[in-house]
């Protein structure tokens, strides 16, 4: 196993002539949970297609897998659940199964059909997150909460090392994100899969991680929950540009860091 | 008309081809209509309208093309269009779909000055825009059929891709996937079944054949494998109805298989209706 999943070294990306991330550095090693947080504009999404080799930065280099981004060799170890999940076709006339089989597309190979064992992975990635009985269903007929269960399910199919969600819950109730949530904690911690999550849900996502990384152009923090805890709330309010109140809903928790 | 289909070999040519058509145009407008993409198949018909009407007025004036099926210069027209839509949707990334009337318009643009160079095509022209049944020739046959082979190997090899890129084009690039040389070739493909469809459907009409099945089958299918069936099978139903009405009242085909496809979709529609499925999908309980 590589040292790390995901290297980040001074990443400087500019919009045309607007800065949006500069000299990022970040490190995610085999099994951390990692919350990545910051005001809207932040760069947050922008870093993640970064990571994702779907940007270039226009300076600092990106490691995935332990490979350079541009020639990493086996991407299906890596699941992505986007922000724009929640806005898909609705009326796209497929079924819970084949939306996660999907998932295996890379890993199949071109001009291999799906096998029987793709069909069983799909389907025990649907059990892995409560779906499975789901599978015959169209796709539109459920709720925005079991869609986004079936776009995790569609990253978790070819058995990746990490993932990582852009916003996964927007549109979601807040129980049904609760929830949400608490797969993902439990994905990280019996699965042994890193995490890197998006997300604007502060106080949950920062209960929930074992790392946070605190984004506004430039990294503010990153490190263990436990140093994290340790900051006030001013420092948030100024990295964030406004006021932020951290409320924590699992006090007694520490962090592994 | 089944007596004379064995004694006329013109017969024969439609029959065959419009069986073959009905079976790969709502194949790859399946995919089309999903991407919500349906105008791409009109604004390709039109740019072939220009090749053949350039290739007409060509053929008045060289006489090299004059020896020429005019379908080849339709065809070869329509896949410049595809590679150029393409080219816009990238251009205009924010504004895709502006890529579809920029080239419907310069087919019209281009097919009008033509026809009006020529001082107009007669029956030619009117046999290319709602198709026809003695038109369809022994080569245009051959060429469908070639056609068709490479769309069924195409779709066969592509099919999971095709999906994954249909489905969510974002979590296909973020997964590796190369999608933009299978979606080109999938345009160039769509552009020469296009090209190649007009003998019997018409230029106007042929894009109706990749579209109006498959909104009926999309009516009813639970998975896209059903989608797909359903999709040729009302193609089929439409081309082979459409046809036979064309042969016995002597109209243009054309017009006879859009008018049964759209009748497919008005009694799946009512069926719907009746059996109190309601058109909106209903959502699931919460989780």
């Amino acid at each position: 196993m590589q040292e790390s999943l995901v290297k980040l070294t001074d990443v400087t990306f500019n919009y045309g002539n607007s800065s949006v991330l500069k000299d990022i550095t970040l490190t995610v090693k085999p099994g951390e949970f990692w919350a990545l947080i910051g005001p809207n504009g932040s760069g947050k999404s922008t870093l993640i297609k970064i990571l994702l080799g779907l940007l270039k930065p226009n300076k600092g280099s990106v490691e995935l897998l332990g490979e350079p981004i541009s020639s990493v060799s086996h991407k299906e170890r890596v699941g992505y659940v986007s922000q724009k999940s929640n806005s898909f076709n609705s009326g796209f006339p497929a079924t819970v199964l084949e939306v996660v089989r999907s998932g295996l597309t890379k890993k199949t190979g071109l001009f291999k059909r799906f096998s029987k064992a793709d069909t069983e992975a799909a389907l025990n990635a649907l059990l892995e997150v409560d779906m499975k009985e789901f599978a015959d269903r169209n796709i539109g007929e459920l709720s925005g909460g079991q869609q986004q269960r079936v776009f995790i399910a569609r990253a978790l199919a070819a058995k990746p090392e990490l993932l990582i969600m852009d916003e996964p819950t927007v549109g979601v109730d807040q129980q049904n994100s609760a929830s949400f949530y608490s797969m993902l904690e439990k994905l990280n911690r019996d699965n042994g899969i890193a995490i890197i999550l998006v997300s604007h849900e502060i106080d949950l996502v920062t209960d929930l991680a074992s790392h946070v990384a605190c984004l506004n152009r430039t990294m503010h923090f990153h490190g263990g929950r436990r140093d994290f805890a340790k900051l006030n709330d001013n420092d948030l309010s100024r990295w964030y540009g406004h006021s932020v109140r951290l409320v924590h809903q699992k006090e007694g928790d520490t962090s592994n860091d | 008309m089944i007596e004379a289909l064995f004694t006329y070999e013109f017969l024969q040519n439609a029959f065959f081809s419009g069986l073959i058509i009905g079976v790969i145009a709502p194949m790859l407008g399946l995919f089309i209509v999903v991407r919500r993409l349906a105008l791409i198949a009109d604004a390709l018909s039109h740019v072939s309208l220009a090749g053949i009407a350039g290739s007409l007025y060509l053929s008045q004036q060289v006489l090299f093309f004059a020896g020429l099926n005019p379908i080849y210069l339709g065809m070869a027209a329509a896949v410049g269009g595809s590679l150029l839509i393409e080219r816009l949707r990238r251009i205009y990334r924010n504004f895709e779909e502006l890529a579809i009337p920029i080239i419907l318009s310069a087919g019209i643009g281009f097919g009008a000055i033509f026809i009006s160079l020529a001082k107009g095509f007669g029956s030619d022209l009117v046999g290319y825009l709602f198709g026809s049944v003695s038109a369809v020739s022994r080569q245009d046959l051959l060429v469908v059929s070639i056609l068709a082979v490479g769309v069924f190997a195409f779709i066969y090899l592509f099919y999971k891709e095709l999906f994954t890129l249909s489905f969510d084009a974002d979590y296909s690039q973020a997964s590796g996937i190369k999608g933009r040389g299978i979606q080109m070739f999938f345009m160039v493909l769509t552009a020469l079944v296009i090209g190649a469809s007009m003998r019997i459907v018409g230029i106007l009409l042929v894009s109706s054949l990749m579209t109006l099945p498959v909104a009926a089958a999309i009516q009813v299918a639970k998975s896209f494998k059903s989608a797909m069936l359903l999709s040729i099978l009302f193609g089929e139903i439409s081309v082979v109805t459409g046809l036979f009405a064309a042969y016995h009242l002597d109209i243009a085909p054309g017009g006879t298989i859009v008018v049964t496809a759209i009748v497919i979709l008005l009694l799946v529609l009512m069926g719907k209706r009746f059996t109190g499925q309601s058109t909106v999908r209903r959502k699931g309980e919460v989780l």
